[in-house]
C-alpha cells in the first residue's frame, strides 16, 4: 500500500521511462509534445501513430497499461482552433496511471469534423468513450466499429460540449426554448 | 421510404454507421426477431432500452440505446463554479451521492493543493458517510437483483435497513438522497449531536440483518440456479471493457482504488478486498457479482465502526470546530488539467478538468462514470443467452442510469 505521494513520484520516474520507450520504438517524431508542469504529466502523441502507441502501451512488459479509464475531447476554444482528444491510462499490474493526448486542429464546418484514428481495438472501452466525443464534440473516429450517437437522439443536430454550440429553435417542430 | 433515407445519407456525412445499423435491422432473417426491452420496464433498472435480435428463445444480439435520462452534466458544469456543480454530481449516481460529490471535491481539493490540509475529523465524516452510502448502493442492488430473479423478500428486507441509512444521513444533511452534504473544502455542517450513538446503534442492529439477508438469498438453491455459471465475465475481457469495481472484482482481480490511490483516509482504515472466487459456479458468474456486494457490505460496516470509534475518541467534536474552515470564497486555479478518481459502489467514478484563468468557472468538466462502462460489455455477455439469463445479467452489473446518461 502507497499514499498519494510515493505514487506521483514514481509516476514521474516511469513517465520518463515510457518517453524513452515510446521514443526507442516509433522514432523522436511520435512525441509532439510534453505537459510536465501539472499535477499529472501528459505525452502529446502524433495521430497517425495512436493506435500503434497504444497497442504497444498495453502489451509492452514494461508498462501493461491495459485499462483505459477515460476517454475526453476538450474543445481547446474558438481562438486556438483545436480540439484535444486525452486519454487517460492505467495498469493494474504496476497501478501506474499515464495520460495520452492527441491535438488536431480544425475549421468547425459540419462537413469536416477533426479525425482521429479509433483506439477501440486496442481497448473495447473506447467503443462507447468514442461514441460520446463523436456525440458531444463532434470528433470522428476512424475504423470505429459503430459510431452512431449514443445520449442523444440520431437525428441531433450540432455538438453540445462544443464552444461555438447554437442550440436549436425547435426539435421535430416543437419548441425547445 | 427507402428512397428517402437513401436521400437523406447523401446530404449528410457522418451517417455511415446509422445507416449500417438500419440496414441490420432491415436485414433480420426469417428465423429472427427484434424484442424491444424498455425503456419503461422495471428489470432494465431504470430508462434503458435493449433491442434483442432473437432466434427462438436465445438472444443473439443486444443493441443498448442510452440517453432517456440525459441531463447534460458537463454542459451544466461549463456554465457553473466548482460549488454549485456539487449537487449536479449527487444527481449522476443518485442512489450513492456522497460518493459521487466525495471524488468530485478530491479533485478539486487536489487542484487546490489544499488536500493535505483537511481536519481528520472532516475526512472520517466523508469516509462514514460514504461507506454509509455504499451499504445503501449495495443494498438496493441486492434486493432489486432479487426481485428480478423471481425473490420478493430480499428487496423488502433491503430497503427496510437502506431506509435506516437514509434517515440517518437526512439528519446529518438535511435530504434524503441527494445530499450536497461534501464541500471543496469542508463539508456543509459538522453531524448533529448523537449522530455517532445512533449511527453505533444501527450497525449493532444491522449486522444480524446482514445475517438473516445472507442465509435468504446467499445459498437458496433457486436464486444459485438462476445465476451461478451465468453471464461469467472472463478478467481480460472485464478490464479490456473498463469494468471495475463489483464487476471486476467479482473476476478475479484485486483492484480497489481506496487501496491502490489510498485517497482521503482510508490507509488508516483496516478493511479487505474481497474477490470472485467462483464458491458456487465460475469465477467471473453473476453469483459471484451478488456475493462482492455482499461481502463489501460487511466490509463498510468494519470501516464504519472504525471511524465511530475515531470520531467519538481522539477526533471527539469540539465546539469551536468549523467544518466550513477551508472552504474557498473563490476556488482561483491556475490554468491546468487533472484526472481524479475514486472507488464508488459501482467501480471507478472519474472527473477530468480542465481549468482556465481568472474565473472559477471550468473550461471542460468530463465525467466517467463507472456504470456507463459496467454496462458497454452487456452486448459481449449477453451473446447466446437465453432471454431469462439476460434480465439475471443486466441485474448483476448494477447500473444506474442517471450515470450512464449523466
Amino acid at each position: 500500500m502507497e499514499n498519494s505521494e510515493a505514487g506521483s513520484l514514481s509516476n514521474m520516474e516511469s513517465f520518463g521511462k515510457i518517453r524513452t520507450l515510446l521514443i526507442n520504438r516509433f522514432g523522436e517524431s511520435v512525441i509532439v509534445a510534453e505537459a510536465q508542469d501539472g499535477l499529472q504529466p501528459a505525452l502529446f502523441i502524433t495521430p497517425e501513430q495512436l493506435t500503434e502507441v497504444c497497442r504497444f502501451l498495453r502489451d509492452h512488459e514494461a508498462t501493461y497499461f491495459d485499462f483505459l479509464s477515460c476517454i475526453s475531447a476538450v474543445d481547446d476554444g474558438i481562438v486556438a482552433g483545436t480540439f484535444t482528444v486525452v486519454y487517460h491510462l492505467a495498469s493494474i499490474p504496476y497501478k501506474q496511471q499515464l495520460t495520452l493526448k492527441v491535438r488536431i486542429a480544425n475549421d468547425r464546418h459540419p462537413d469536416h469534423l477533426p479525425a482521429l484514428p479509433s483506439v477501440s481495438s486496442v481497448w473495447r472501452t473506447a467503443d462507447w468513450h468514442e461514441r460520446e466525443a463523436f456525440d458531444l464534440m463532434g470528433i470522428f473516429f476512424e475504423n470505429h466499429p459503430d459510431l452512431r450517437r449514443i445520449l442523444l437522439p440520431d437525428d441531433w443536430e450540432g455538438y453540445p460540449l462544443r464552444k461555438d454550440y447554437q442550440e436549436a429553435e425547435t426539435y421535430h417542430g416543437i419548441a425547445i426554448k | 421510404m427507402a428512397e428517402n433515407t437513401i436521400e437523406t445519407s447523401a446530404e449528410k456525412p457522418y451517417q455511415e454507421a446509422l445507416r449500417a445499423y438500419e440496414a441490420r435491422l432491415a436485414a433480420i432473417g426469417s428465423e429472427e426477431m427484434v424484442i424491444n426491452m424498455g425503456p419503461q420496464h422495471p428489470s432494465t433498472h431504470g430508462v434503458l432500452r435493449l433491442q434483442l435480435i432473437t432466434d427462438g428463445e436465445i438472444v443473439k444480439e443486444v443493441i443498448p440505446h442510452l440517453g432517456y435520462l440525459h441531463r447534460c452534466f458537463e454542459k451544466h458544469a461549463e456554465s457553473m463554479n466548482y460549488g454549485k456543480t456539487i449537487p449536479f454530481t449527487d444527481r449522476m449516481d443518485y442512489l450513492a451521492s456522497m460518493n459521487n460529490s466525495h471524488a468530485f471535491v478530491m479533485g478539486v481539493e487536489r487542484m487546490l493543493g489544499i488536500d493535505g490540509q483537511i481536519p481528520k475529523r472532516i475526512e472520517y465524516i466523508r469516509v462514514l458517510v460514504c461507506e454509509l452510502n455504499r451499504i445503501a448502493s449495495h443494498l438496493i442492488a441486492i434486493g432489486t437483483y432479487g426481485i428480478d430473479i423471481g425473490a420478493f423478500t430480499p428487496f423488502m428486507w433491503c430497503f427496510r435497513d437502506r431506509e435506516h441509512i437514509m434517515n440517518m444521513l437526512e439528519w446529518a444533511s438535511g435530504s434524503r438522497m441527494l445530499y450536497n452534504y461534501i464541500w471543496v473544502g469542508g463539508l456543509f455542517y459538522d453531524l448533529p449531536v448523537g449522530f455517532e450513538e445512533r449511527c453505533a446503534e444501527f450497525i449493532t442492529y444491522f449486522k444480524p440483518k446482514l445475517i438473516e439477508l445472507d442465509e435468504l438469498l446467499t445459498t437458496n438453491q433457486i436464486f444459485i440456479s438462476r445465476t451461478a455459471n451465468i453471464g461469467i465475465l472472463p478478467s481480460d475481457v472485464a478490464i479490456n471493457y473498463g469494468c471495475s469495481g463489483p464487476m471486476l472484482r467479482a473476476s478475479g482481480i484485486k483492484w480497489d482504488l481506496r487501496r491502490v490511490d489510498g485517497y482521503s483516509v482510508y490507509p488508516e482504515i483496516e478493511f479487505e478486498i474481497p474477490v470472485g472466487k467462483g464458491e458456487a459456479g465460475t469465477t467471473g458468474d453473476c453469483w459471484d457479482r451478488y456475493k462482492v456486494r455482499v461481502d463489501e457490505i460487511r466490509e463498510s460496516v468494519k470501516i464504519i465502526e472504525q471511524c465511530l470509534e475515531r470520531l467519538s475518541g481522539p477526533l471527539k467534536r469540539t465546539p469551536e470546530f468549523d467544518p466550513r474552515a477551508l472552504v474557498p470564497k473563490k476556488v482561483n486555479l491556475k490554468p491546468q488539467d487533472y484526472y481524479v478518481r475514486a472507488e464508488n459502489p459501482k467501480g471507478e467514478l472519474g472527473f477530468y478538468f480542465v481549468t482556465q484563468e481568472k474565473t472559477d468557472i471550468p473550461k471542460r468538466v468530463k465525467a466517467r462514470g463507472p456504470s456507463f462502462n459496467n454496462l458497454s460489455v452487456l452486448p459481449e455477455l449477453a451473446k447466446g443467452v437465453l432471454i431469462a439469463d439476460l434480465i439475471a445479467i443486466l441485474g448483476s452489473i448494477d447500473i444506474v442510469l442517471g450515470e450512464v446518461d449523466r
